[in-house]
């Protein structure tokens, strides 16, 4: 094997290398002998490293001094749901700090729910000069003052995209900093922020922009400057309207359907804030070849809705409010045959009444409608242990499945039964289940289903489920594949983290708030397990301050080889030896 | 009458406010505003345990709330859930606050039994049942009468009702206000054997 091994030159190694890019492959070469793992490491062009704490900058660095392209995760998923408090970490700094030395040839960022700040985004702007896409999903932290730094300074930017953060909107000049000699714009994704930008610097940037495929636009885009805009750019791939909404005009209506006509390319679709049904039959020529639409902020009905889905004979993606209703999903079921994706998302998410009429009977429909389906969001207020058994008897496909009773601990609404056969019929016969998040009234059963056939899922979100520790050890003992378990309002304690302390290490990490763990078991837990960071949140002060045995508030342990971290802010507590120590 | 109830959550309920029906807006130790991302500094001892405790509490309470149709919404909002991302929330919140700001009327259609015709009026105009009541009192010049929730309107040979979503006809003053401005599709005065049968069944 060594002799084989050596006997072709570097380069040649290098060069077969090259085919190679997903990480886990990588990896798999890197560990067959230690020329090998030289070769790799110096030719390693992308990173990926899903917590942004399980590694530090100058480790990796050290490993991978040749680096093009860096995506970094930061806070856990249930920050989203304003879960994890202000200040609790995922700075991005250091790593721009370390990076702007090391990686001057850095082409690409990409950044999940981290905080990014002015000084970071100049920082970019200045350290890397062959800089192509910024990718920021979910940040926070930033003013468009950043932004200013980024279109000014980045000569060869070729992708931004500020998907979902959460910016400071000083004003929208920062788009009049792209210079007029700057061409190389493909994809800009600007839907979250608040302001006005100069509409003809947009105008004039989108015209002299001709590989621009994708353009998401913000809600103070008005609809009477669409037109003017997807007339200068008739290749685009992707448009996110602005604000669909104006006084139903002729003029404007048939200027706006014919820029849409002449946008030959065009596949997706999105934006749509307070659309007018008037105008939604501008878009009607070009329905049948759109293959993903997001009307998630349009609030039209079920007619409008039903009318317009009915012509997108090609959609594989769609994200839309439950003003849809189950006649509308049924006309999906019906005539989108291609359908891979399907988010429903409430339209009066804290009513305690329904206000519209979608059941479980919709999502029930397009399981057997679309052959295609796989990833699913739906929320509902009803359902049943039947509605999922047909479900999953129907899409034996599905990988991804996210299911949202409005109502915590709802049970099934015919038999007042838990919904634990349900889910059981979906992890039984989905047996490719990648990602599952539960609702409604749950017991112990549910996750003795889960760890006997969920052998695939890697992703699991449980909220106000369970009845004892047996519920977490059958999940934690039995998901060969697990990486990330978040858990909310659950009877779990100690027992079956202790039991499973290994496992933790197998993952990429675990939330828990709201549950009963005690203080004394995350001591433990951090004591025994060196490669864990076991932190615990907790705003009523030191958990050294109450007895050990007092649960604490939230607790996110990850595995990591950089040790403890540094950056925490004052209710945030790392248990490990040291640490343990100082504090009882 | 729901809002004569003084010193529990149903007071908020018929209070006419900016937002979703079920919010509330102001922060409380156990209810957390959800609409911004960055008001998380809230401890929250109370939820701890309300929720670590025994699961058979709560699902009987959620039973309960499925048969009991008209008891009002309880206020209780839970930190995170629904599991939505803040700026959806946002953007729903904006949608409705526009529209309330912008002026646009609920309108709905006023009969009397035997008036010979009909009315029209803005439910925004009125914040509560009392000053709807009197103004429903003095364009169709009659009493209403003595409400309780056990008995509907006492003293009067008259009973407001009105069609909700459902197209069930309702007894004026059973549900929140928020929630009857919501659901009203047209009012009825009734009058005679009818307007004491309703009144009776309650």
């Amino acid at each position: 094997m060594l002799r084989m091994a050596s006997s072709f030159p570097e380069e040649v190694l290098e060069h077969v290398f090259s085919f190679i890019y997903d990480d886990k492959d990588r990896n798999a070469i890197s560990m067959v002998c230690k020329s090998w793992y030289e070769i790799e490491r110096w030719c390693r062009r992308r990173i990926f490293v899903g917590n942004c704490y399980a590694v530090s900058p100058p480790m990796v660095i050290r490993r991978f001094p040749e680096v093009r392209s860096v995506e970094l995760k930061g806070k856990p998923h249930f920050a989203d749901f304003n879960l994890v408090p202000e200040g609790w970490g995922g700075y991005v700094y250091p790593w721009i700090a370390a990076m702007a030395t090391a990686y001057p040839w850095l082409e690409e960022i990409r950044l999940k729910r981290m905080v990014v700040t002015d000084e970071a985004l100049e920082l970019i702007a200045k350290s890397f000069k062959n800089f192509k896409v910024l990718v920021l999903s979910s940040c926070e932290g930033f003013s468009t003052d950043g932004l200013a730094a980024i279109a000014a300074n980045c000569r060869n930017l070729k992708e931004l995209d500020l998907r979902e953060s959460e910016v400071d909107d000083l004003s929208g000049h920062w788009l009049s900093h792209f210079p007029d000699s700057y061409t190389s714009l493909v994809s800009l994704n600007i839907s979250c922020l608040g302001s006005e930008v100069s509409f003809s610097a947009l105008e004039r940037l989108v015209g002299r922009c001709p590989n621009l495929r994708t353009l998401r636009l913000n809600r103070a885009v008005p609809l009477d400057r669409l037109a003017n805009i997807l007339c200068r750019a008739p290749q685009l791939v992707e448009l996110g309207t602005g604000t669909y909404s104006a006084e139903l005009q002729p003029d404007v209506f048939s200027s706006l359907a014919g820029a849409f006509s002449g946008c030959k390319e065009l596949r997706s679709l999105s934006g749509f804030w307070d659309a007018v049904p008037g105008y939604l039959p501008a878009i009607y020529p070009i329905c049948p070849s759109l293959t993903s639409l997001n009307l998630s902020y349009a609030t039209i009905q079920s007619t409008d809705l039903t009318k317009l889905v009915s012509q997108c004979q090609s959609l594989q993606r769609l994200w839309v409010l439950d003003y849809i209703e189950d006649i509308g999903l049924e006309a999906l079921a019906a005539f989108c045959k291609d359908l891979r994706e399907l988010r429903v998302f409430p339209s009066e998410p804290f009513a305690q009444e329904p206000n519209v009429s979608l059941t479980e009977q919709g999502l029930v429909s397009v399981s057997e409608g679309c052959p295609k389906l796989h990833s699913v969001l739906y929320f509902c207020r009803q359902m049943t242990n039947d509605a999922l058994a047909t479900i999953a008897r129907n899409r034996p496909n599905m990988t991804r499945f996210r299911l949202c009773i409005i109502e915590p601990r709802a049970p099934d609404y015919i038999t007042l039964q838990p919904l634990d056969d349900g889910f059981g019929a979906i992890v039984e016969h989905c047996k490719d289940l990648q990602r599952l998040s539960m609702a409604g009234l749950l017991t112990d059963r549910v996750f003795e289903h889960i760890g006997n056939h969920a052998k695939k899922l890697e992703m699991l979100s449980v909220a106000f489920a369970g009845d004892s520790d047996l519920g977490l050890h059958h999940v934690l003992s039995g998901c060969e594949n697990l990486r990330k378990l978040e858990i909310r309002d659950c009877p779990f304690g100690d027992k079956a983290l202790l039991v499973n302390a290994a496992k933790l290490e197998t993952m990429r990490s675990l939330w828990m708030s709201s549950c009963s763990v005690s203080f004394g078991a995350c001591k433990l837990l951090g004591q025994k397990i060196p490669r864990l960071n076991v932190e615990v949140m907790d705003e009523r002060g030191p958990p050294g301050s109450r007895p050990e045995s007092c649960p604490v508030e939230k607790l996110y342990i990850y595995r990591t080889v950089a040790g403890p971290r540094f950056d925490m802010p004052g209710f945030v507590w790392t248990m490990d030896e040291d640490s343990a120590l100082r504090l009882s | 009458m729901a809002f004569q109830r003084d010193g529990d959550l149903n007071l908020e309920a018929t209070e006419l406010r900016l937002g979703p029906p079920g919010t509330t807006e102001e922060p409380e130790k156990q209810t957390h505003p959800t609409t911004t991302a960055k008001c998380n500094k809230r401890s929250l001892p109370d939820m701890n345990e309300e929720s670590a405790g025994s699961r058979t509490n709560n699902s009987n309470v959620s039973n309960e709330k499925k048969h009991d149709r008209t008891s009002p919404p309880t206020k209780a909002q839970v930190v995170g859930w629904p599991p939505i991302r803040s700026y959806r929330k946002n953007c729903l919140q904006a949608k409705k606050m526009e529209a309330e700001a912008a002026g646009s009327g609920i309108y709905v259609k006023v009969s009397m039994d035997g008036a010979p015709y009909l009315r029209k009026i803005d439910l925004k105009v009125y914040k509560d049942y009392p000053e709807l009541l009197k103004a429903l009192e003095d364009m169709f010049k009659f009493k209403v009468g003595e409400y309780s929730e056990r008995e509907g309107y006492n003293g009067s040979e008259f009973a407001p009702t009105y069609e909700d979503k459902d197209g069930d006809w309702m007894l004026v003053g059973d549900v929140p206000w928020d929630m009857f401005m919501n659901s009203c599709k047209r009012l009825r005065i009734m009058k005679g054997s009818e307007a004491r049968g309703l009144s009776c069944a309650v």
